[in-house]
């Protein structure tokens, strides 16, 4: 009884072919729906960098369309990153060195509950709630600190402006940040801190010894990831920012992000609008694509020193 | 059902490094054989091509031959697959499927394969492999429970049990006592003193001990220093390797000076 | 002979240390400060709290710089601010809750919420409500069908798909040039903006249906796109950590490489596998901006997925809050909006809870 003759059970060995090869099949359509997502879009995007200059809204051509609404984007991001990226690690330190050990796991459920938040409720909650809190201390930056350009009045009287937005983002960011963070700190060989402790730390100075230098790579890609989310959110502006063109000012309404004005025109967009909106979205896709490339890149840079694997 | 490995001029490769070179070595049917050495020597990796079991490892690749009863199990066309269930493998950490009752783990080789058997057959075929792995009186009254609830040792002979039940010509062992105590130990030595009635068995093993109690035959292997592969240096039986070797390397390893 | 020791009243130990007894004390002194400072300000308690808060963490600041020296008080310092920035985080995040809780429960506790759909509700129904003070009508049944349908088309396109992917990249790519090349743009897809997966899909279909083709199918594609790159991340990860030597041990029994994997690996991993696939539901079921260029804004029930427009729980909340039934009386779209937000919120919840529990029910029975 030889093995090569054995071999009587072929159907297994056609079974492993087309097993693995709907395994690679399943791998090679990823590539193709994103090399698609690319091509569609500058396909259709296509007509609105060729139009007329007048035709295009605005009548100055797309150039001087798209950039003041990815000014926009880029700073209602900025914002929201300013305040979420120290209050989220410090929430993610909270969590996984402050709190007690057994209240530790459930707030970090409860994080990660918050990050499943729906974003249009975000929206709803800023339009509705927030903004109406906010309009006396933005009455009171406009008379008081008026003279920085960011806080020149008249304030909103809606309170429905980029820093509303901004901090509307900062609040969907803050759970990401945090959840990322904590498991990285989490991670955090305990040899390491163990032997910070004994060489007699404080619990601050430990942190800073053994568990910040390990999760600095991690830090930076969480916020990085952030930054594609807030770039890219789209509900939370649409409902909260009551847009309009460029301003340095963040307590007037104004301003305009890509994501809610694709949202806010493609329903009744036809025709050019509607290439200049796919437009939009090309760019906007560029620009997280971008985002998201440096952050795995500070990933993958910093895991050689991490030993995080 | 029993059958004879001979190896000739085998030289074991990960990748473009080489880590053993040059094996000429004949294991005899119904007979234990031990392969002892120093840790890194290639030994384990020598036991794993003999069932091809090395090329799951990315870049793993031999030259040279392995007959069983004649047919080389690297000419071209065989199917490692086969070659597996003819030549079976017990490791160095028991290894139950966790998804799987004490039952289904015995029956795994063949209900894996999709194999029909009737209800009749399998237990008996799952009564028939626990008794020889001399596992039977202790787990017949629990054979619905999860393979993970046993022993080490229990569920160290439940994979031999689950070995045994694929019917192979040759069982492979790869240091399967190391993670074991004493008398779980004990219980799987007497095993494989029975085993070797109907297979060839081929033990990897630290213990020296344990290999001059269980083997007819022992292979010592050595290696130069690290980078260097591992070669086979002495092959006799087992009582003339502890005894009166030929080799210093030989002596000087098995009397405890090195290793 | 040897003297007994006794104890020493003040430890060697102890001695630069603040007692015990200092924090509570520092606590209540800036507790009633902060009350006094505010009777003179005008007094509410959102501000008590804050203003406490802060002169407590000034005073162990300070009173630990004096005692303890400069590291204790950084320690201090560090400790103060890492709990504030806790606290404040959780101000926003308790008021969204609160806020979707207090207006959201009077409109789903409203009889016919999950009922009914918005065929025929118009601003005049919702004008009379309004003015009669009679119960709001209209529901979002329509939307809930439609979440549902077109997250589960969604699920069925995504869980094959990245779950083969996955065991491409784990079983058989092994860090091969392709499968690294799959794992780079996996990572980049996870960051697409869920506004371009919905371009995509919207540019996707109008080229091949003709443009303006909105269905509930195109918007099952937009969310597919986001939900893939999940679904193999977390899988991955979760075959990943299924020993080797399980692999082994079939492949030494002989048994093929696809019945391996189909029999060996996916069950061991199924329960991490399975609530991957949850949350990854849980993900998309919120998205709105996808839905809202694909699928448009239906007011009617509709269970076929592959024509006519579909509403979700998502799009119906953005459209009954910007552009209200009756412009001039915007409560009843406002209540149907916060009850839709409140079901959409628990459908997330339920979900992640879910997860865990298939989490439980799943993992490998460990029992003696």
């Amino acid at each position: 009884m030889s093995i090569t003759k054995q071999a009587g059970s072929a159907g297994g060995r056609t079974g492993d072919k087309v097993f693995s090869g709907a395994a690679l099949g399943a791998g090679v359509l990823i590539m193709v729906v994103l090399f698609a997502v690319a091509v569609f879009l500058l396909v259709q995007a296509l007509p609105a960098f060729t139009a007329a200059p007048a035709d295009v809204t605005g009548g100055r051509g797309f150039t001087s369309y798209i950039v003041p609404i990815v000014v926009g984007t880029l700073i209602a991001a900025a914002i929201a990153l300013v305040i979420a990226t120290p209050i989220g690690v410090a929430v993610a330190l909270f969590i996984s060195h402050y709190a007690p050990r057994r209240l530790a796991q459930g707030l970090g459920y409860v994080v990660d509950l918050l990050a499943a938040i729906p974003s249009v409720v975000y929206g709803a909650w800023g339009a509705s709630f927030l903004a109406s809190q906010l309009k006396e201390p933005y009455q009171w930056l406009a008379d008081n600190l008026g003279w920085i350009p960011i806080f020149a009045g008249p304030a909103s009287s809606t309170a429905k402006t980029m820093l509303t937005a901004g901090i509307v983002l900062a609040v969907m960011v803050l759970p990401i940040i945090a959840s990322l963070c904590r498991e990285i700190f989490l991670q955090a060989p305990a040899l390491h801190q163990e032997a910070a402790l004994a060489l007699g730390a404080t619990r601050w100075e430990m942190v800073r010894m053994a568990v910040l230098p390990f999760a600095r790579g991690g830090i930076i890609s969480a916020v990085m990831l952030g930054l594609g989310r807030a770039l890219g959110e789209t509900m939370a502006v649409a409902l909260v920012l009551s847009s309009g063109p460029l301003m340095a000012s963040l307590i007037r309404s104004g301003n305009q992000t890509v994501a809610a004005e694709i949202a806010l025109n493609f329903p009744e967009a036809f025709g050019l609008r509607l290439h200049e909106l796919i437009a939009a979205g090309l760019v906007l896709f560029i620009i997280t694509l971008v985002v998201n490339m440096v952050a795995r890149w500070i990933i993958n840079r910093h895991k050689e020193f991490s030993g995080a694997n | 059902m029993s059958k004879r490995i001979d190896v000739s001029d085998l030289n074991v490769f990960y990748g473009d490094f080489l880590a053993v070179e040059g094996v000429n070595i004949t294991l005899d049917a119904k007979s234990v054989t031990a392969f002892i050495g120093p840790s890194g020597c290639g030994k384990s990796t020598f036991l794993r091509t003999l069932n091809r079991m090395h090329e799951v490892v990315p870049g793993g690749r031999v030259e040279g031959s392995v007959l069983l009863d004649g047919d080389n199990l690297y000419a071209d066309g065989v199917d490692p697959v086969l070659v597996r269930s003819q030549i079976g493998m017990v490791f160095q950490r028991a290894n139950p499927f966790p998804t799987m009752s004490i039952r289904d783990n015995v029956l795994a080789g063949v209900k894996l394969n999709n194999r029909r058997i009737s209800r009749s057959d399998a237990d008996a075929l799952v009564e028939a492999s626990l008794r020889g792995a001399n596992l039977w009186k202790e787990v017949k009254d629990r054979l619905d429970k999860p393979g993970s609830g046993l022993s080490g040792g229990q569920q160290q002979r439940l994979c031999i049990a689950r070995t045994i039940a694929v019917k192979p010509d040759v069982i492979l062992m790869d240091e399967p006592c190391s993670a074991l105590d004493p008398i779980s130990t004990l219980a799987i030595e007497d095993l494989i003193n029975e085993l070797k009635d109907q297979y060839t068995v081929v033990i990897v093993t630290h213990n020296m001990q344990q290999a001059a109690r269980v083997s007819d035959k022992t292979a010592f292997f050595n290696i130069a220093g690290t980078g260097k592969p591992g070669k086979l240096i002495e092959f006799s039986e087992t009582t003339t390797i502890f005894n009166n070797p030929v080799e210093k390397a030989t002596e000087d390893y098995v009397s405890g000076r090195f290793g | 002979m040897s003297t007994l020791l006794t104890e020493r009243k003040s430890s060697n130990l102890t001695r630069g240390r603040l007692p015990g007894y200092a924090s509570y004390v520092t606590a209540g002194a800036a507790v009633v400060l902060a009350a006094a400072l505010m009777a003179l300000a005008g007094f509410n308690v959102l501000g008590w709290a804050v203003l406490s808060g802060l002169l407590y963490a000034v005073g162990t600041v300070t009173s630990a710089a004096v005692v303890e020296g400069r590291r204790k008080a950084v320690d201090r310092l560090a400790t103060a601010l890492v709990v504030g920035a806790f606290l404040v985080a959780l101000l926003p995040l308790v008021s969204v809750i609160i806020t979707v809780l207090i207006n959201g429960i009077p409109g789903l506790l409203a009889p016919g919420f999950l009922g009914t759909s918005m065929n025929g509700v118009s601003g005049i129904q919702d004008n009379q409500s309004v003015a009669n003070h009679t119960t709001v009508l209209g529901g979002a049944y329509h939307a809930l069908a439609g979440s549902v349908l077109i997250t589960l088309w969604a699920t069925l396109i995504s869980v094959p798909i990245g779950l083969l992917t996955a065991i491409y990249l784990v079983e058989y790519g092994a860090g091969n040039k392709l499968s690294k090349a799959i794992t780079f743009l996996v990572d980049v897809m996870t960051g697409i903006p869920s506004i371009v997966a919905g371009l995509f899909a919207a540019a996707l279909f109008s080229m091949l249906l003709g443009p303006g083709t909105k269905t509930g199918f195109v918007a099952a594609i937009a969310l597919s796109v986001l939900m893939i790159p999940v679904v193999v991340r977390s899988s991955e990860e979760m075959l990943k950590i299924v020993p080797n030597e399980l692999r082994e041990a079939a492949y030494a029994l002989g048994v093929r490489k696809w019945r391996t994997i189909m029999k060996v690996v996916i069950p061991t991993a199924i329960s991490g596998i399975a609530s991957g696939v949850t949350l990854a539901i849980a993900r998309v079921i919120g998205e709105t901006a996808p839905l809202l260029v694909t699928a448009g804004f239906a007011t009617t029930i509709n269970f076929n997925v592959f024509s006519g427009w579909m509403a979700s729980l998502p799009t119906f909340i953005y459209t009954q809050i910007m552009t209200p039934t009756s412009p001039s009386n915007p409560d009843p779209s406002t209540q149907r909006a916060w009850a839709a937000a409140l079901l959409l919120i628990l459908l997330v919840m339920l979900l992640n809870l879910a997860a865990r529990l298939v989490a439980r029910l799943f993992a490998p029975r460990k029992g003696r």
